[in-house]
């Protein structure tokens, strides 16, 4: 028989959601796990073969000193390298504890804080080693791990589009609901991927895929201004799931803005 | 006198449960000297990050805390905020909120039942494994849980983190057309879970005994699960708001978890078991009967058989989702108005695994000062460890590979959601 290729599945710092997503993919997996060694999933499997793995996909960020450590044993042990979700991608909801003093965290969860060893930061898996892929999501979207999982087995690239929500609402032709309800929405400045599933249900994007290509949040902030969000509000907004990749994107545009 | 021969036995990372931990056992002398689930689950502190945040957002971040049990997050989050602010929510509102809880439970339970539980009875490492010499049973496994995870889409948008659900009560109802195109899948997923209590009913169970206090949440005439008192088999029966009273949270140096005790100290359970002891009567009449032809008695305390009793509320989470598709009137507002006010509220829920509490003290602008969640897990982790004693006890003739075996499947007999309790496993078993 034909060796298969080899999957692993790491988690770090995590809910997971994305690594369910691989079991939830309920009409496909069985077929994946006949082309596919799934050689590492403890979330789903006890047996477990060595490396090196062809694909790890990696949920979760890193937070902890041991986490640190293990990336790089995973990189190590894999020839490709795809990380998995807002976590793995940008920190988390995780990393607004890198705008707060951990001690005072730790303290507000943890009676005796001395029996807890973390890092004073959420950190996304490329700022610790090298990344050949991200899958954006909060959590990621099936179809794109499916395109994923494909493309590495075939050593191309993955097909994964990189505009925002707002062509989503475009192709699916659901009314802008800011234009048309004044419901304030990420939309413009975040990454396309889930299928536009908050405007489909009268909700404003809240930014779960993190920022698009290029976002202009000036004009987004104008938007929101025009329709009573204050500043804090804002803040709030992009504060969440991929508080570090929003924050990102924001000391970039206010670096070109100072250089006009 | 010689020296007393130790023995130790080790699981270093938990396969098959949702997060990382890991589990010890010391032997002195063929008895059980000390065990311990240790939780490395990383802590993510979302009680420290939910302050300054506003109250509406609650649903969504704590829904983070879990990708299999998100909508439990939701609920608990949102029955505090709506207790502290005095909301009533219409019958409609309610009717969709048990719905979507339903179809939680169903994915979760089929994915535990069939994906991470069944294979320690049939003797694989996994679903995958196992489909290769029980493709049928799996199949049927996995169509379960994809009738779930389309109720959640139906309802909540997507399956993980829905996207649909809001302090006051969503952000749009769906139309009776959309959940009556629910009703052919979840009539095939009733059959397909009387199929999994007949398969499963069907595994040998070694004969043991939860000795513990069971708590559940009780709901007038329902099963409980998206609201209720707390009661248990001992005679509590008190209101969310008095939960504070009755039960505490501790750290230990082991573990990245908090673990729950009675008032008194004592430990308790919470979870299948529990509910199917406290609230059998409530089941729908299919569930009862299934239950019935497969003997399984009520109460259940048997911790290996809790496969039977999720495959028993597997049925009655399709059997009521068909009941509350049936009755659903379209509301006229997907979500009531709701005022903050300064003050605490409390919520609680039957999360899959079990009890999940939640409570927020917020100021007069919504925005919350404090907050504290206890999730199932931290609730169990002291049970799983009684009963872990008392299995290793039980089972310190066989080899150290056959003794992990047993206790992995033992710790795996609660569902343990690490990455929810963390504020859990690693098994060693150490023969002294």
């Amino acid at each position: 028989m034909e060796k298969r290729p080899t999957l692993a599945v790491w988690k770090f710092s995590s809910c997971d959601g994305c690594q369910l997503s691989l079991l939830d993919v309920e009409d496909e997996l069985l077929a994946i796990a006949e082309r596919v060694q799934i050689a590492h999933f403890l979330e789903a499997s006890s047996a477990i073969v060595a490396g090196p793995y062809d694909v790890s996909l990696v949920e979760g960020s890193i937070t902890t000193p041991e986490e640190a450590e293990r990336i790089k044993e995973v990189r190590a042990a894999s020839r490709a390298l795809v990380t998995i979700g807002a976590c793995a991608t940008a920190g988390g909801v995780q990393a607004l504890r890198n705008y707060a003093e951990i001690d005072d965290y730790v303290a507000a969860v943890y009676a005796s804080p001395e029996y807890i060893s973390t890092l004073a930061t959420s950190t996304p898996i490329a700022d610790h080693v090298d990344v050949d892929f991200e899958l954006r999501g909060c959590p990621i979207n099936k179809q794109q791990l499916l395109e994923l999982v494909s493309a590495m087995l075939q050593r191309r690239r993955p097909s994964i589009a990189t505009h925002s929500v707002c062509l989503e609402c475009k192709s699916r032709g659901i009314p802008c609901v800011m234009v048309s309800h004044g419901i304030p929405c990420l939309g413009p400045v975040t990454q396309a991927g889930c299928g536009a599933i908050c405007p489909a249900y009268n909700r404003g994007c809240f930014g779960c895929f993190g920022p698009a290509e290029s976002p202009n949040l000036a004009s987004l902030e104008a938007w929101w201004r025009s329709l009573g969000v204050d500043e804090q509000g804002l803040q709030r907004a992009l504060a969440t799931f991929n508080v570090e990749a929003f924050r990102r994107e924001r000391e970039r545009a206010n670096a070109s803005h100072d250089q006009d | 006198m010689s020296a007393p021969t130790r023995r130790t036995i080790k699981t270093d990372y938990l396969a098959r449960v949702e997060g990382e931990g890991a589990m010890s056992v010391r032997l002195v002398d063929g008895r059980v000297d000390e065990v311990e689930l240790r939780i490395f689950e990383p802590p993510r502190f979302f009680e420290a990050l939910l302050r300054g945040r506003s109250f509406l957002e609650a649903p969504d971040i704590t829904s983070r805390i879990c990708g299999i049990c998100p909508v439990a997050y939701q609920m608990s989050s949102i029955n505090a905020m709506e207790d502290l602010c005095g909301v009533e929510v219409s019958e409609p509102i309610r009717i969709l909120r048990r719905l979507l809880y339903c179809g939680e439970w169903i994915e979760s339970h089929a994915l535990h039942v069939y994906m991470l539980h069944a294979p320690d009875f049939l003797g694989y490492s996994g679903a995958v494994e196992m489909a290769r010499e029980h493709p049928d049973a799996v199949q049927r496994g996995l169509a379960l849980k994809k009738t779930g995870n389309e109720l959640m889409i139906v309802i909540g948008g997507r399956e993980i983190h829905p996207v649909n659900v809001k302090v006051g009560g969503f952000y749009r109802a769906p139309t009776r057309r959309e959940l009556l195109e629910l009703v052919e899948p979840l009539e095939r997923a009733r059959e397909a879970a009387v199929e999994t209590v007949r398969w499963t009913a069907g595994f040998e169970f070694p004969e043991r005994a939860v000795e513990c206090e069971l708590v559940a949440l009780a709901d007038g005439d329902a099963y409980a699960i998206e609201q209720g008192r707390v009661v248990s088999d001992r005679g509590l029966g008190i209101s969310v708001h008095d939960y504070g009273d009755h039960f505490y949270e501790e750290h230990v140096a082991r573990s990245n978890a908090l673990h729950s005790r009675r008032a008194d100290g004592s430990t308790y359970l919470c979870g299948p078991l529990a509910r199917y002891a406290l609230s059998a009567d409530r089941l729908s009449p299919l569930s009862r009967e299934v239950a019935a032809e497969v003997g399984l008695e009520v109460p259940c305390r048997d911790a290996f058989r809790s496969i039977v009793v999720r495959s028993v509320e597997l049925v009655y989470a399709c059997d009521e989702a068909l009941r509350l598709i049936a009755d659903y009137e379209e509301p006229d507002a997907p979500a009531a108005e709701v005022e903050p006010r300064a003050g605490v509220g409390h919520g609680v829920t039957e999360a899959p695994r079990g009890l999940l509490y939640h409570r927020y003290e917020l100021d007069g602008d919504g925005t919350i000062l404090d907050a504290k969640i206890v999730p199932p897990t931290a609730q169990n982790q002291l049970a799983i460890e009684e009963d872990l004693r008392q299995v290793v006890d039980r089972y310190n003739d066989l080899s150290d590979d056959d003794l992990r075996h047993v206790c992995e499947q033992a710790i795996r007999n609660y569902d343990p959601c690490i990455s929810c309790a963390t504020h859990f496993l690693d098994l060693e078993i150490e023969r002294a």
